[in-house]
């Protein structure tokens, strides 16, 4: 019982640099796949063409090594200086922000062109069309896959401990090679890895529920 | 039938690198055989993972222990045979009498002594402050106050920036999970210390651009010497401590050191 009792100060720290990274990460990746999206269903050719590389780019390469060249690579410019939690924050939202771009072209595709054709009819400008009509039940059905996104880019923080963030699996491996008690300290870091994404599982399905489709 | 083809081919080709292999040991195994004139053959064992003390490099042995110990043999008139195994198993091979010696950047502790009788200590190891090149506020453990400490983790680098935090007044100790990491974290100006043992990190300077210094006294004072059975090789221990002697003071104990950790 004491191991846990010394373990969970340490490791409650740690899951809080993991949530709060992940929330953040997620917010910009949210803005940034968006953005993306926009510009990937745009009908000038330059920005489909900056949308379409930035996807394949971060999908083309593994998130180890993005990271990688995000804190070793650019921090070894001399102009440049990211501290490890920015960096972990940038890594995220990057990572999430093209997959989320990828969602969210599917969601705007996926509802039907006559929604767009009646709106326009009805005297809507383009921009209105997507903001009042097609992105609210494009996100909706979107729902889902984000809080897919979401729990995988929780669980990609794990790997920011490469770069030194002492969030959750960091503490664990710390903890672990002071005490040599694997077995228990591992398992209870995948007991709160499970527990908070339990959560926003339910978070998830609760918002799915509020904004049922009628 | 196709993949019985295969199947023989690949264990031809094992075949042919096992034996490549076996040839390649024999050759930098050093002085085979004790037919010669000029004295018995000891067998040394040594770990040839721990650059810079024992390595592999085209395909043989080099390093300080592997110098410092033909340079004694050389001196005393004794012959050696080169035993590459893994670390841990080194001492249980002692006990067991299938080695006579053992070089491998064993620090003297007290256990061991309970299983081993030791040389005098022939290099002072311990941790050391490394900054980088440009950093001259850092030049021992009472300044780093405030400081980012980088760290691999579970080493004994680790243990001694988390004893020290509080006294110390470090700022954060940051945990990598390998030595490239930590070493480029210091580099890049992303953390202003790293605690590593100093031959190592010595030799990673060396043999790298890595634009890195050691600064200040050894942080701890771990000694390596050379390992025989206890209690039943007074004779050969007595010929590995003259030997030793004889090799500083002639400055051939030097002159290897440089060799693999000048700067």
């Amino acid at each position: 019982m004491e191991i846990f009792q010394e373990a969970l100060p340490v490791l409650w720290a740690g899951l809080k640099l993991t949530a709060y990274i992940t929330l953040l990460g997620l917010l910009f990746g949210f803005i940034i796949g968006l953005i993306t999206a926009l510009f990937r269903l745009s009908p000038i050719p330059p920005l489909r063409w900056i949308a379409i590389w930035f996807i394949n780019f971060v999908r083309g390469t593994p998130f180890l090594v993005q990271l990688f060249f995000i804190y070793f690579g650019l921090n070894s410019l001399p102009f440049i200086s990211l501290q490890p939690v920015t960096a972990g924050v940038v890594g995220i939202a990057i990572n999430a922000g093209a997959y989320i771009a990828e969602i969210v072209r599917a969601g705007i595709q996926s509802i039907d062109k006559g929604q767009t054709e009646a709106a326009r009819t009805l005297g809507l400008t383009s921009a209105q069309t997507m903001r009042y009509i097609i992105l609210p039940q494009a996100l909706r059905r979107m729902l889902p896959t984000f809080v897919n996104q979401a729990i995988i880019s929780l669980k990609d923080t794990s790997l920011l401990s490469v770069i030194g963030i002492a969030e959750l699996t960091q503490r664990g491996q710390v903890v672990v090679s002071a005490t040599y008690e694997p077995f228990k300290i591992w398992g209870m870091v995948a007991l709160m890895y499970f527990i908070l994404i339990y959560l926003l599982t339910k978070l998830g399905d609760f918002i799915e529920r509020r904004y049922e489709l009628r | 039938m196709k993949k019985i083809k295969i199947l023989s081919f690949l264990m031809a080709m094992m075949l042919a690198l096992a034996a490549c292999g076996s040839d390649d040991a024999a050759n930098s195994g050093g002085d085979e055989g004790s037919g010669e004139d000029g004295g018995t053959t000891y067998t040394v064992g040594t770990d040839t993972t721990y650059p810079p003390f024992e390595f592999e490099e085209g395909g043989k042995y080099k390093g300080i222990d592997i110098d410092i110990i033909n340079a004694i043999a050389e001196e005393e008139g004794f012959k050696i045979e080169l035993k590459p195994m893994d670390f841990g198993g080194i001492i249980p091979a002692i006990l067991a009498d299938q080695l006579d010696v053992a070089i491998a950047g064993m620090s003297i502790t007290d256990d061991r002594k309970e299983k081993v009788d030791f040389s005098d200590p022939y290099f002072d190891a311990g941790l050391t402050l490394v900054v980088s090149e440009d950093n001259n506020d850092i030049t021992s453990v009472d300044d780093l106050e405030g400081k980012v400490v980088a760290v691999k983790n579970g080493t004994t680098g680790a243990d001694y920036a988390e004893k020290m935090k509080e006294e110390a007044g470090i700022k954060e100790v940051r945990q990598f999970n390998d030595s490239p990491s930590m070493f480029q974290e210091v580099a890049n100006g992303n953390a202003d210390v790293l605690i590593e043992d100093y031959p190592v990190i010595a030799y990673a300077i060396k043999t790298s651009n890595l634009d890195l210094k050691t600064v200040g006294d050894r942080l701890n004072g771990d000694q390596y010497g050379i390992a025989v059975k206890k209690g039943e090789n007074q004779e050969l221990l007595e010929k590995i401590n003259s030997g030793l002697q004889k090799i500083k003071d002639n400055g051939k104990y030097d002159e290897i050191l440089n060799r693999y950790l000048e700067e």
